[in-house]
């Protein structure tokens, strides 16, 4: 393998394929995981393979504003945010395994379902994109349908939370390999919105175990107006 | 060249309203600042902006671009003939309105009176920008700061529930209405997105689509109007709001409905079909019919003021529909008459009506009470208030030579001449409109008497009224100038007549032309052989015939006979409650319209010691339109309540599976 090779869009291409790939089987595992703790490192290691994918694209293509959204997202989502959900959860002390409210199985094969229609819906995108990254279109929408998935099936606040996060997570991906990225402006406007959107529902897990013991949000389901 | 535009000139003074405004609620407990400087600069800048919008009536249109707003979406301001017109009317109204206000402040009202200049003058400058806007955003941007302006002035004291009650459904029709404008725009700007009213005026003629336009339209602005059936707000909301806001709204702010209708129909759709104008004609007469015979049962003053406002609005649309009726029919020269007569009523109507809710305002200070039930022999003690709501009593019920008479003059003028339309059932229906409306004008008088005469004659109907005090000096200076320009519309109609002509050349491509032919004190819109009228003849022979008449009483009777009690139809006893009261006036009316009215009536029966009558009268369209439509929306909701589970996996399966299907239906 020579240098020359190493620096070609072609290899580019492969390793965001790989990234994607990789992505794709963790939302799996996301999907699948019952623990909190290891869902807060798995939700760290997607944010990884996005900095490293986002990496990529930006020496590939010398885009300089890519760079600035990688290590954004190295601190966010590596960093930060991890580290606020390592604290939350040992302040709420809710390390259990989670009840879903779907069987685990039952969610893998809808989980599976739903990347065969989000490879469906992206086929038409993907064409009309020009970018080296195009290919992974696909896998990016899966990953946004599969974390949006598990926002559904999960009846506890905190994976909840998580799942919402990885939801932007799989969009930023998307927005990476669709179009280079978002605009510098949105990119800073929506680091920033996912920061804030945590602190405001750290206050609420804080809120909901005051007023009923429990993170379950089931118990929301008391308050609906009658 | 002049830099300064005139429609620059109008900015300037608009934004000095809000200026005005600012410094008001910085300074929100400074009483002497606020009443005896801000509102009367206001008053001045009103001034300014009448004569400039006077001189702008006679220039061509200007346009201007403001860089505000959204990106790419700029305001475009443009200022013709039309919004000249209403500018005009603004600021003069508002003239007198802002110096009555700065003396009918009271010091008690603490740091309220900073907010309320705030508003105050936030809702003129809104207003301004109403006539100024050349697209629909703008419109609709200065529309919904002016209705939100008058939400919080209506509730200013909020702490009456009936007053957030009035404000709550005046909020609640306000936007209704606007939603129905938001959407005519919508349906003129077609798909290509541009919201000017230029690309507005090239919508295509065709179809359907105009119709609808102008039906959204119709029913936007006439809920802000009180047109019949969105009338419920007025008689609601101007008996609770402060009285110089009550006269602003009614003698400015439904001729923003007005002068919307007016831009809408003929200049941006061009007034195409003659059932539109029917449409209006019966809508406005509906409307002035209900609202004079609602006036003229009324016991609360103001209640009564805010339904003969119903009644003129009802005229002015029936001279709108008028108009309409005549273009469609390419009747140049008539539709210029009816539209002068339908503009030249909006101006009567600002004034006169303004000066009387003014004098409602100064009753109520002086007294405490709204009820004509309380009041009584007032002109004893507040001369100036009753002498200058003589006035605007007297222009009210279309007396000459004041100025309501001249446009309901001019109203029935152009009502003669429906003979010559080419359509066989207009000809022989509209003259029974013309006989309806001289019933209304009849009407009106009769509710005018009323409210004139339980007021301010007669006798006091409680003590406490011997105490009350008249209007203060800059409450007096706001009465007069109203007063005074009831006065001059009614003297020199020649010349607001000539005034109207560019806004006619512009609607309607045409004008009256000479309307006095033989000299400046004859007034003859078609033809001296058909109808003329002098004011200055009738005001002269009246300046002449009533000091002699005076003088004769005086001279020959004066002094000839002495005052003794009188046969007292075996009653020992005669006190002011005696006199005829408000409900034993209007009883006429209410038997002869008693199927218009919905009444509830208790009856004490013979034996009771302590006997009590009540009779109260409602609103039957109250009954048969809103609430039938309160409780569909009631039952929709419920049905849509169903989908509210309360569970959040739900809600979010609600937007997955909205995703999903619309991912899938797009890539179909």
């Amino acid at each position: 393998m020579t240098l020359a090779y190493l620096t070609s869009s072609a290899f580019a291409s492969q390793l965001i394929n790989l990234c994607a790939a990789i992505l794709l089987l963790l939302g799996f595992a996301m999907l699948a995981q019952r623990r909190v703790l290891s869902l807060i490192n798995l939700f760290m290691m997607q944010g990884l393979v996005l900095c490293t994918s986002t990496l990529i694209v930006a020496i590939t293509t010398h885009q300089p504003h890519l760079y600035w959204s990688a290590g954004l997202t190295f601190l966010l989502k590596v960093l930060a945010l991890p580290y606020i959900l390592h604290r939350l959860i040992r302040r709420l002390s809710v390390k259990w395994d989670i009840e879903t409210l779907l069987n685990i199985p039952t969610t893998m094969l809808i989980g599976i379902f739903l990347v065969i229609i989000a490879f469906n819906v992206a086929q038409p995108i993907s064409l009309l994109s020009g970018t080296i990254t195009r290919a992974t279109i696909g896998i990016a929408l899966a990953c946004v349908l599969l974390s949006f998935l598990m926002m559904i099936t999960r009846s506890k606040a905190v994976p909840q939370v998580i799942a919402f996060l990885a939801m932007e997570n799989a969009l930023f991906f998307a927005a990476t390999s669709a179009t280079y990225g978002m605009p510098m402006v949105v990119e800073l406007g929506i680091a920033l919105d996912v920061l804030v959107g945590m602190v405001i529902l750290a206050v609420f897990f804080f809120q909901i175990r005051e007023q009923f013991d429990s993170l379950d949000i089931r118990h929301m389901e008391k308050v609906h107006e009658e | 060249m002049s830099e300064l535009r005139l429609l620059d000139g109008i900015l300037i003074a608009a934004l000095g309203w809000l200026l005005i405004g600012a410094v008001g609620v910085v300074f929100p407990r400074r009483f002497t600042l606020i009443s005896k400087i801000l509102f009367p600069l206001g008053a001045a800048i009103g001034i300014v902006v009448a004569l400039l919008a006077l001189s702008a009536m006679m220039a061509a249109p200007e346009t201007r671009q403001l860089p505000l707003g959204l990106p790419d979406l700029p305001f475009h301001l443009r200022v013709d003939a039309l919004s000249a017109f209403f500018l005009f009317l603004l600021g003069a109204t508002s003239a007198g309105i802002s110096i009555y206000a700065a003396g009918y402040m009271r010091r008690s009202e603490g740091a309220q009176l900073g907010l309320q200049c705030l508003l105050y003058h936030a809702f003129l400058a809104s207003m301004a920008f109403v006539m100024l806007a050349d697209d629909g955003y703008a419109f609709m941007v200065a529309w919904e700061t002016m209705a939100l302006t008058s939400f919080f002035l209506v509730t200013a004291e909020h702490r009456h529930e009936e007053i957030r009650r009035a404000g709550y459904l005046y909020l609640l029709i306000a936007h209704v209405g606007a939603v129905g404008i938001l959407l005519s725009f919508g349906v003129m700007a077609g798909s290509a997105g541009d919201y000017t009213f230029d690309a507005m005026r090239a919508f295509s003629r065709t179809g359907i689509w105009p119709t609808i336009a102008f039906l959204l339209a119709l029913f936007g602005f006439g809920a802000k109007a009180g047109a019949l059936p969105m009338h419920v707000w007025l008689p609601e909301a101007h008996p609770a709001a402060p009285s110089p806001v009550s006269a602003m709204m009614s003698g400015v702010m439904l001729k923003t409905a007005i002068y919307g209708l007016l831009r809408v129909s003929f200049d941006l759709l061009n007034a195409q079909l003659w059932w539109w104008g029917v449409l209006l004609l019966v809508i406005g007469l509906a409307t002035a019919l209900f609202g004079v015979i609602y006036a003229a049962i009324q016991t609360d003053m103001k209640r009564l003021l805010a339904y003969s406002s119903i009644e003129n609005i009802g005229l002015i649309l029936v001279g709108f529909g008028l108009t309409l009726v005549f273009k469609s029919f390419r009747l140049p020269a008539l539709s210029a008459l009816a539209l002068t007569a339908t503009l030249y009523h909006c101006l009567n109507h600002a004034f006169f009506k303004s000066l009387l809710f003014l004098s409602t305002g100064s009753v109520l200070h002086a007294t405490g009470e709204r009820n004509l039930g309380k009041l009584g022999g007032l002109i004893h003690a507040m001369p100036w208030v009753a002498w200058l709501a003589l006035v605007g009593v007297l222009a009210s019920a279309g007396l000459p030579p004041l100025n309501g008479f001249v446009s309901e003059w001019l109203l029935l003028q152009s009502f003669l001449f429906t003979s010559g339309l080419p359509h066989g059932y207009l000809n022989m229906l509209l003259p029974v409109v013309a006989a309806a409306i001289a019933l209304i004008a009849a009407l009106a008088g009769f509710a005018m008497v009323k409210f004139f005469g339980v007021i301010f004659l007669g006798q006091p109907r409680e003590e406490k009224l011997g105490q009350a005090h008249d209007a203060g000096r800059l409450e007096r200076i706001g009465l007069l100038w109203l007063a005074s320009g009831c006065f001059l519309l009614g003297l020199v109609p020649h010349m607001i007549i000539a005034l109207l002509d560019p806004v006619a050349q512009l609607l309607v491509g045409g004008g009256l032309g000479e309307v006095t032919p033989h000299g400046w004190w004859l007034l003859a819109p078609i033809h001296p052989d058909r109808a003329s009228y002098s004011a200055a003849v009738f005001f002269g022979s009246l300046a002449c015939f009533i000091p002699l008449v005076y003088w004769l009483v005086h001279r020959f009777l004066h002094g000839r006979f002495t005052r003794v009690p009188p046969w007292d139809c075996g009653f020992p006893l005669q006190t002011p409650r005696m006199q005829d009261t408000a409900e034993g006036f209007g009883q006429p009316i209410r038997r002869i319209f008693t199927s218009f009215l919905r009444r509830t009536r208790e009856h004490p029966s013979p034996f009771d010691t302590a006997p009590r009558y009540r009779s109260i009268v409602e609103d039957p369209i109250w009954y048969a339109v809103y609430l039938p439509v309160a409780r569909l929306v009631e039952r929709a909701t419920r049905l849509i309540a169903f989908l509210q589970q309360g569970r959040i996996a739900i809600y979010l399966m609600y937007s997955f599976v909205t995703l999903l299907v619309l991912l899938v239906l797009t890539r179909g």
